[in-house]
């Protein structure tokens, strides 16, 4: 009786594994070092992979509105409540700096480009990447491992059409006007606090704010918000997408997605701003 | 008719680890077919492999010109339309009830109205027997409704080649056999390619015309279903019987001490375990009454008969035998 079956003659079973274990250590070890960045890359190829399904038809309507109606929900009530104390703590804080400097009329047009400009996008980037990116990471997650995904790839749908790209767009449009809410909100709140607490002229407050703010920070606090959501979109469905071993990899995704959002949404910050400084001269300088 | 499915050489390995290599065979276009092999050895993979989820690193798998591995999204996903796959468990969309899940792919690929959706929907899931589940989600059926659940909603676009993975895992033996026929009558109404991987034997016995195997990071044989039923390779004839005995272990392979003592133990006893009496091929089964005749299987029968001299003398006398009733003018 033979021990192995048998094997297709030319073709030894133990000289091939041999040959790639021998070959293994000289492929693995880059493959260690470069893993971040090919996690970086595989990020890049999603991102721009949801970019050309954008314009691919039929786009996904009624996913669309029910993403959106979805993220929506779970971030209005936060933001707004988040971006009053936000708001306030700028108004003061700029308050009494400008006290002690003897720059009092000034505390509105500071305290207001401080919320547009930066406070503001960073509330909507924490809760967009906290409340719905991490729904959307643990949603596809899940459907991920429960073979849902493959399942729609072999029925000849992309689930990049279907279900990531509505989420990306939701989570943009989402972005874009809670980043209006919030500025508007956060500027009340600046306002009432520095009026009200402070003992400030309202007068001197908008005198000051039309005198340094201009529309470009509007623009920019606008598009910071429009990239913040683009890219807590594509991270969340990029972790969702790529879970590793079962429940608890879907909640490492989730997790992961969340930290990864964070960390870049504070670096483009801070690239963004400094452009932004750089090629948009303050008004009234 | 089905297309015919032909697969080149193909090789996969998840990183260090070989799960088989140069496989080739060819899914004649409107049989039906078996993938063999304990638990494991990869049948899976190789399904998925097939329809393109996983891409091999060698080997091309040939479906109208496209190929599975090498060739463009864009093609793989238009050929992918003409695919049906049965997935283990189902893999229903959790959050949508079975009507819309079997629904799922008429409203993603075809402009039907919605009346004339819900009459095929309507007329799939009667075939599957589900009639009166229609409105429940998957989590709230067991795991054979679900997995029928699955094979209605492989079979809502009339696919021209249907995988199917362990359609009878979770299923009772009642079950199993109506799904058999269900199937048989399946390709007998639209001529699909079908290849079920199983390690059933009661499926492998009665529904392929065509089986093969896998074991240990190759494709035993793949051929005519004779030739393996009366195959006395030790891997083929150890796993049919369902024998302990041979070279199929618990973990994969046994190695050469275990199966040394094995035939010595087999000797002293007089060696009446591993002779087991010659296996009889059971009849293939029918399509039901009323069904129109399987186009396959008279495909098959051409095919058969034209190979009929490179085939091992057992298979041989099997496959003429399974034809002389039929030669007699019953089923023309």
């Amino acid at each position: 009786m033979p021990v192995r079956p048998p094997e297709p003659p030319g073709k030894p079973l133990p000289v091939l594994s041999r040959a790639s274990e021998s070959k293994a250590p000289v492929q693995r070890r880059p493959s260690r070092l470069l893993a971040p960045l090919r996690e970086t890359g595989k990020l890049f190829a999603l991102g721009i992979a949801v970019g050309r399904a954008i314009f691919r038809r039929p786009f996904q309507l009624r996913e669309f509105i029910e993403q959106f109606w979805f993220v929506a929900s779970v971030t209005i009530l936060p933001a707004a409540l988040v971006s009053i104390p936000f708001g306030a703590v700028i108004a003061l804080q700029v308050g009494s700096l400008t006290q002690q400097l003897g720059a009092q009329s000034f505390t509105g047009g500071a305290s207001v480009l401080a919320v547009i400009q930066q406070a503001s996008p960073i509330i909507v980037a924490l809760l967009i990447s906290g409340a719905a990116g991490s729904a959307i990471c643990a949603d596809l997650g899940s459907r991920k491992i429960r073979e849902e995904l493959d399942a729609m790839e072999v029925m000849g749908v992309s689930p990049i059409q279907r279900l990531v790209v509505p989420r990306v767009l939701a989570t943009m449009l989402v972005a874009v006007l809670l980043n209006g809410l919030i500025s508007v909100v956060g500027t009340l709140g600046g306002y009432f606090f520095n009026v009200i607490m402070q003992d400030g002229t309202p007068g001197a407050y908008l005198a000051s704010f039309s005198a340094l703010a201009q529309l470009p920070d509007l623009y920019v606090s606008e598009f910071k918000a429009l990239i913040f959501g683009f890219i807590a979109g594509i991270v969340a469905a990029h972790r969702g997408l790529n879970p590793r071993g079962g429940p608890k990899g879907v909640g490492d995704a989730v997790n992961q997605s969340v930290v990864i959002t964070f960390m870049l949404l504070f670096f483009v910050n801070m690239v963004l701003t400094a452009i932004y400084l750089q090629i948009v001269p303050a008004k009234g300088g | 008719m089905g297309i015919e499915v032909v697969v080149e050489g193909l090789t996969k390995s998840f990183g260090k680890q070989n799960i088989w290599q140069d496989v080739s065979l060819t899914l004649p276009a409107g049989e039906v077919s078996v993938m063999l092999g304990p638990s494991g050895t990869g049948k899976t993979v190789f399904l998925k492999s097939i329809i393109g989820l996983l891409k091999p690193e060698q080997g091309r798998v040939l479906i109208n010109g496209v190929d599975m591995v090498n060739s463009s999204e864009r093609d793989i996903m238009e050929t992918r339309k003409l695919f049906g796959l049965m997935f283990q468990d189902g893999a229903l969309f959790g959050s949508m009830s079975l009507f819309d899940n079997i629904a799922f792919p008429l409203r993603e690929h075809t402009r039907k109205k919605e009346s004339e959706i819900r009459r095929i929907v309507m007329e799939r899931i009667d075939i599957v027997g589900l009639l009166g589940a229609e409105g429940k989600l998957p989590g709230e059926i067991s795991g054979g409704m679900r997995k029928r659940a699955g094979l209605a909603r492989a079979l809502v676009l009339d696919p021209q080649i249907i995988l199917c993975d362990e359609p009878d895992s979770g299923l009772d033996p009642v079950r199993t056999a109506y799904l058999s026929q269900l199937l048989i009558d399946l390709n007998a109404q639209i001529d699909a390619t079908m290849l079920i991987v199983t390690h059933n034997l009661d499926i492998a016995a009665t529904v392929p015309d065509n089986m093969g195997m896998l074991f240990c990071r190759n494709l035993v044989t793949f051929g005519p279903r004779e030739v393996l039923l009366t195959s006395d390779t030790p891997v083929v004839s150890q796993f049919l019987a369902g024998r302990r005995e041979g070279p199929i272990g618990m973990s994969e392979e046994k190695d050469a001490a275990t199966l040394a003592a094995e035939q010595q133990r087999n000797d002293s006893f007089g060696n009446t375990a591993t002779i087991a009496a010659p296996r009889t091929v059971v009849p293939q089964l029918e399509p039901s009454p009323g069904m129109p005749v399987r186009q396959g299987a008279l495909r098959r029968r051409e095919r058969v008969m034209a190979m009929m001299g490179q085939l091992p003398e057992a298979a041989r006398t099997a496959i003429l035998n399974s034809y002389a009733p039929a030669a007699g003018g019953a089923r023309a």
